[in-house]
């Protein structure tokens, strides 16, 4: 594929080049025929080799004058011939070369070879994401901020240039091409072993469908984390094996369900998957009571299953008649207007979900219905990023915008599996455990961002810790919280979960002891990420945070001390 | 019968005829192998080799080699011509063109390869 780009260059060239040659054996031909006088007047025939010289500074039109000796008038004619073909030829193969590099489909191509070996050339671990739209780009921007790269494939040109341009740490590996094809997959790293996963993030779901497939058989060991919106995907893509599907509709109908059964389960999800997490106080609000859907399509059907079981009473409206064996209360209409949402007695609910695919309707919707009561809890759908700031100046209780939900989703994934385990080992808690715990977060990251990491005690990812427990010494949990740069200060964090033999333990004790093998949850700051792992990594930094001073320095120093100096 | 397969072939076979027939002859006499003949290889040569190119088949790829590598040759080949005639005091002498006669014989393995496998893909089409 590499040396195509250079064949059809040169295939395009083949007949500029043949007629250069042609034109200048014919020229020097000439010269070497065509009899002369040297400046004694003795006859004369020019040789190959000045024939070429003469030639070769005529024909690019520099003309350094008669060379050796003044030419004869048979001389001077040939040259006027040949002064006119060279020159033509020059302009007709410039002209044809220049014209290649104008014409849109060479231009691909060229994209397409720069593209493949700027992938070739990353090192490092990347992700592949296809689709950089409002997902993609959340997602991208935030793997950047935790070092990991991307190579990003989009149909649209506009967006890979966004990408070009946005603010990243690295300069991104992108391609405006269809990700549905196998070779652009290829192209973009799939098969190549520094390739940490594939993120089918297009807006489309038979792509997806397509790129998952694709990585599956390709590349069979590969995490594929693939965005879908309809049931019959989500099944399609379960059935051969695609690692993490998400439907943004399904996910945050359970996320919406979590926020009215248990408040304070929800904030901890809310915390440890949103970067902009929400605030303490909202889990006061009254959750309780008859919620009013508008829109019965995707999201609202997901609404309506995920809050099926759960105490909450549901009226639905809908532009659309009310569907076969829906045994909830119903009223036609868009509910943009107040008749309708009187109908649906929108004075004596607790909440209220704007859910269709029109974000004008969505915010007339909330407005109208805030007028009616003031008290009510809003849920709003986004469904366009560029209407953003409109949606904050309504201030509804809840946005949801179905990229960032993929968006958050992915990254809880790719911080850690652990994250999405102790999620699920979460909910057999009770709320007051749940409201400890959100407190206990809230003091460690206030309104700034609580991240998450793991590290499992190894040779590989903790070899200062690892030393220190083959060496039979007894290493306590606690001692990855104090900062090693003043071993009196504490990092902001605080363990989430151990993970030992399969067995699952929530906030363990910080005098718990580690074994090798023990796999550990954080959550903090991602200052005290960063310093955590430099006590995990190197050996000097453990020994300071231990207080070890016999351990400190490298192999000569230590030598010294133990000689006695 | 195509038109470009006429002309591929062609160029492809006078590039060997015409080395061939500059070839033959005393290894180190000038008066048997003639300049002009050795001007004609080296420009169909060099025509033979722009063919050649945009072919994306393996044995296309061989074919183009052959042919730089003939064209490497012949132009060894003139360069020492060159140098011999106006460079150096001694003018042609019978080693120097012994020694541009064995580059041209280089060429002329180089071309007979070319038109082998020329042959060869040519009894592998199937009719």
């Amino acid at each position: 594929m590499n040396y195509f780009f250079l064949f059809t260059l040169f295939r395009r060239l083949r007949a500029p080049l043949i007629s250069l040659i042609v034109v200048y054996s014919v020229s020097v031909l000439g010269f070497v025929l065509i009899p002369g006088v040297d400046d004694q007047g003795n006859p004369w025939r020019m040789d190959f080799f000045h024939a070429f010289y003469f030639v070769s500074f005529m024909g690019s039109t520099i003309g350094f004058g008669e060379i050796p000796y003044p030419f004869t008038d048979g001389q001077r004619m040939w040259t006027l011939v040949t002064i006119y073909a060279t020159v033509i030829t020059w302009l007709y193969g410039i002209g044809k070369m220049l014209a290649l590099f104008q014409e849109p489909a060479f231009n691909r191509l060229m994209h397409r070879m720069r593209f493949r070996n700027g992938v070739e050339r990353v090192e490092e671990p990347f992700y592949l994401v296809c689709g950089y739209g409002m997902t993609g780009s959340l997602v991208v921007g935030r793997l950047a901020k935790r070092g990991i790269r991307a190579v990003v494939v989009d149909i649209d040109r506009t967006r890979i240039d966004a990408l070009q341009t946005d603010d990243l740490r690295y300069s991104p590996q992108g391609l405006c091409a269809d990700a549905a094809k196998p070779d652009v997959l290829n192209d973009a790293g799939l098969q190549r072993s520094n390739c940490i996963g594939v993120l089918a993030l297009t807006n489309r779901d038979e792509v997806n469908l397509a790129i998952a497939i694709t990585s599956k058989l390709l590349a069979p060991g590969r995490p594929v984390v693939c965005r879908s919106e309809s049931d019959v995907t989500t099944a399609n893509l379960a059935s051969f094996g695609t690692d993490h599907i998400i439907d943004p509709f399904v996910t945050y109908a359970d996320y919406l369900a979590l926020a009215l059964a248990s408040p304070y389960h929800h904030l901890v999800y809310d915390w440890l998957t949103n970067p902009t997490h929400r605030t303490l106080a909202s889990a006061y609000q009254k959750t309780q009571g008859r919620w009013v859907i508008c829109g019965y399509g995707r999201l609202g059907r997901a609404l309506h299953r995920s809050l099926r079981h759960s105490a909450v009473n549901l009226t639905i409206i809908d532009d659309n008649p009310k569907p076969e064996g829906l045994e909830v209360e119903f009223v036609q209409g868009l509910g943009t207007e107040a008749v309708t949402l009187e109908e649906a007695r929108i004075h004596d609910a607790v909440g209220l979900v704007a859910g269709t695919a029109n974000d004008a309707n969505n915010l007339s919707i909330v407005m109208t219905a805030l007028e009616l009561n003031p008290k009510l809890l809003t849920v709003v759908r986004q469904n366009l990023d560029s209407n953003a700031a409109v949606f904050a100046a309504a201030k509804p209780d809840l946005i949801m915008e179905p990229g960032r939900i993929i968006a958050n989703n992915i990254l809880s994934l790719i911080k850690s599996p652990l994250l999405s385990e102790f999620l699920e080992a979460m909910r057999s808690k009770d709320e007051v455990w749940a409201h400890t715990l959100v407190n206990r977060m809230s003091a460690v990251a206030g309104q700034r961002e609580l991240d998450s990491w793991a590290f499992s005690v190894g040779e590989e990812e903790t070899p200062a810790l690892a030393e220190a427990l083959n060496q039979g010494r007894c290493v306590k949990l606690n001692l990855f919280m104090k900062d090693p740069r003043s071993s009196r200060d504490q990092l902001p964090c605080f363990p989430l979960m151990l993970k030992r033999n399969g067995e699952l333990k929530l906030l363990p004790g910080e005098l718990t002891e580690l074994q090798l093998g023990d796999q550990l949850l954080f959550c903090g700051l991602a200052r005290a990420r960063d310093r955590m792992n430099w006590t995990l990594v190197n050996s000097n930094v453990f020994s300071q945070v231990v207080g070890d001073p016999d351990a400190r320095g490298g192999w000569l120093a230590r030598r010294f001390r133990s000689w006695g100096f | 019968m195509s038109r470009e397969k006429v002309i591929f072939a062609f160029f492809i076979v006078l590039a060997l005829t015409l080395n061939f027939g500059f070839f033959i002859g005393q290894i180190d006499n000038p008066d048997h192998h003639n300049e002009y003949e050795f001007f004609a290889a080296l420009v169909v040569s060099l025509i033979a080799t722009v063919m050649k190119f945009g072919d994306r088949t393996h044995i296309g790829a061989v074919l183009l080699a052959t042919s730089l590598v003939a064209d490497l040759q012949l132009v060894a080949g003139a360069v020492v011509w060159g140098l011999a005639e106006h460079v150096f005091a001694g003018g042609m002498s019978p080693a120097v063109m012994a020694s541009i006669v064995s580059l041209s014989g280089g060429a002329l393995l180089a071309n007979l390869t070319s038109v082998i496998l020329l042959m060869v893909e040519t009894v592998l089409i199937r009719r």
